[in-house]
């Protein structure tokens, strides 16, 4: 103890302080970064917002309007791109987790749905624009809604097969040793221990798909005008946000404001209602 | 548990007769086999999604050759399309965005698991990841009309006049400060990877057992020592799992960026100065396209984004999953 060098511990102690001193930064510019995000699109969006919005379609440059086709757009596009997605994810993550578990070809499935999972969201915009938009000759909705399905599907599979494998096989060999046959262990014992889970994954698909602008510009296209052609080119907020916001109208700059907020609104709801769900099911066990 | 015995008992029990049993076989099979063709449909997707943009770009691919990659010109008029400088593009700004974005996630990580007051620690993390929840878009409103301007008013000049005659640093930091350009775009998707990171880097960090935490506390670590002899090695795979993930969407990110990146297919020498990326050109350009030759060659470019992130996001899976599998012995 006697050599014990007190200038060199020092130096030790004040570089490690300093780092950490670092480490809080970070955290509070991240937290400093979200709030202002946050602010500025309350603080923009919010003006904008008025009965107007919910009841008018997009307006042309310079005069006043709302975003009801836009949002009718968006609903319609979700509902169909979810509706197309979840089913077939949910079989897809059904069969990895209770079939497939570590077979090659389950493996394979997990890799491939990764990578689709964070593929780039524009390159699933080219792949339906090359399939549908050119087969059928034009823009639809119906392309932007299997554009959407597309992206819904990695999330849901993935949740799917990751709640399922939650549920202990313990309550499968006991579901089994009753004289369950497997159709009925796995609808009526698996997916109820693992449903809280599983919606959790569906919302969190539909808000990562609500705000998805690269995969509509050339699947959906926009429209100006209040459309419930599925098959016609359909407005959708956010290439109404793009459109507008690069404008040099103030008018298009407010309302794409509006619908940023809307948007973020929505997504961060659905956010934090799937948190809330999956929270509380791990609390009940 | 009552509701699954329940279940258990009230179906199968009552009534084994040879029509029930034929019923449940049948139910077996088709459930067992609609599923695992939904699981090959996922497979069956990704082989599309690269037949189509093979398809889609081979006219210009047949047209120009490997010579599409090392080509800066981009000129619908003339019909001569390169892919250099949205190459360019792509890289820088995804590099700048690992530069800053890289040691914030980590510091963040660190703050999370070592010093945070539990108290905080899971409204902290939430926030966090609420940032990867917000869509690209509102990060791309929010970087023209707010990031650019102050970078234009408060930054750029100052970066400009500081390494003014400088070597090199100079040429990268030439004026005029545009407000919109890679740098720009550099930055807003270093806010967009942050979560990313952060959230593999914390969770990889909480695998670290504590006991090897203590020891070296015990002997008198202090906390960065800790954290660079003891957790950094013994999550390393895991980072830098992390990170190629973050990578991942920092080349394939577009609304944010077709908002603040000026879209100018030319190479300049300095950061500040307008440019493209694979996927601003083809998010801007895609619908103006009229010409076959014009869509072959934005398809080339995402054929191209498509291969480098399939890349990068495969390394990345591929080095978490060996750390899930060490976590797994």
């Amino acid at each position: 103890m006697q050599n014990f060098d007190m200038s060199r511990y020092k130096r030790r102690r004040r570089v490690s302080s300093l780092l950490m001193i670092g480490s809080w930064f970070a955290a509070i510019t991240g937290l400093a970064i979200l709030g202002l995000i946050l602010f500025t699109l309350f603080w923009r969006g919010v003006g904008g917002l008025n009965l107007a919005v919910f009841t008018e379609s997009t307006p042309p440059p310079g005069a006043a309007g709302g975003l009801l086709n836009a949002i009718y757009g968006s609903v319609m596009m979700t509902v169909l791109g979810t509706a197309l997605g979840t089913p077939l994810g949910i079989l897809a993550g059904t069969w990895m987790a209770e079939y497939g578990r570590n077979s090659r070809l389950a493996t394979t499935i997990r890799f491939i749905n990764d990578i689709l999972l964070s593929a780039p969201s524009i390159v699933i915009g080219l792949f339906v624009y090359e399939v549908m938009v050119v087969t059928m000759g034009h823009f639809s909705a119906w392309a932007g809604g299997c554009a959407l399905a597309l992206l819904v599907l990695p999330v849901v599979v993935r949740t799917t097969e990751d709640m399922l494998l939650l549920v202990p096989d313990g309550l499968r060999e006991a579901a089994s040793a009753l004289g369950s046959p497997r159709w009925m262990v796995i609808s009526r014992v698996c997916y109820r221990a693992a449903k809280a889970g599983m919606i959790t994954g569906v919302l969190l698909a539909v808000a990562r798909v609500t705000g998805e602008t690269a995969p509509l510009l050339f699947t959906a296209l926009n429209n100006q005008f209040m459309s419930t052609d599925m098959n016609a080119p359909m407005a959708n907020l956010p290439v109404v946000i793009f459109q507008f916001a690069l404008s040099p109208y103030p008018e298009w700059q407010q309302l794409a404001w509006t619908a940023a907020l809307l948007i973020t609104v929505t997504v961060l709801i659905l956010n934090i209602v799937a948190r809330a769900l999956s929270s509380s099911r791990i609390k009940k066990d | 548990m009552n509701q699954v015995a329940s279940v258990a008992t009230s179906a199968p029990a009552n009534s084994i007769t040879a029509s029930a049993l034929r019923r449940h076989t049948l139910w077996d099979a088709v459930l067992k086999h609609g599923t695992r063709s939904a699981a090959i449909t996922v497979l069956l997707l990704l082989g599309g999604v690269i037949a189509t943009l093979v398809q889609g770009s081979w006219l210009s691919l047949s047209t120009f050759g490997p010579e599409f990659l090392t080509t800066e010109k981009w000129n619908p008029v003339s019909e001569e399309f390169g892919a250099l400088a949205p190459i360019y593009g792509t890289l820088l700004t995804s590099l700048i965005a690992m530069l800053i974005g890289i040691p914030i996630s980590i510091g963040i990580a660190i703050f999370l698991t070592e010093l945070c007051p539990p108290r905080l620690k899971r409204s902290i993390s939430t926030a966090i990841e609420l940032l990867a929840g917000i869509p690209s878009i509102i990060y791309g409103i929010w970087g023209l009309f707010v990031l650019a301007p102050f970078l234009q008013a408060h930054v750029q000049p100052v970066l400009i006049e500081v390494f003014a005659g400088v070597p090199v640093l100079g040429t990268m930091f030439a004026g005029p400060p545009y407000g919109i350009g890679i740098f720009t775009a550099g930055i807003i998707l270093s806010i967009m990877v942050l979560p990313y990171i952060t959230s593999v880097t914390r969770d990889v960090f909480e695998t670290v057992p504590p006991t090897l935490k203590e020891s070296a506390y015990a002997l008198g670590c202090t906390t960065w020592e800790v954290v660079r002899k003891i957790v950094l090695p013994f999550t390393s795979t895991g980072v830098i799992g992390g990170i190629m993930l973050g990578l991942g969407r920092a080349l394939g990110e577009t609304m944010a960026v077709t908002f603040v990146i000026g879209n100018a297919h030319k190479i300049a020498g300095s950061i500040l100065a307008p440019g493209t990326t694979i996927s601003a050109s083809i998010a801007n350009e895609f619908t103006e396209a009229e010409t076959a030759l014009y869509t072959s060659s934005l398809i080339s470019l995402g054929l191209l984004l498509f291969l480098i992130t399939f890349t990068v996001l495969a390394i990345a899976r591929l080095l978490l999953l060996r750390l899930q599998r060490q976590a797994g012995k």
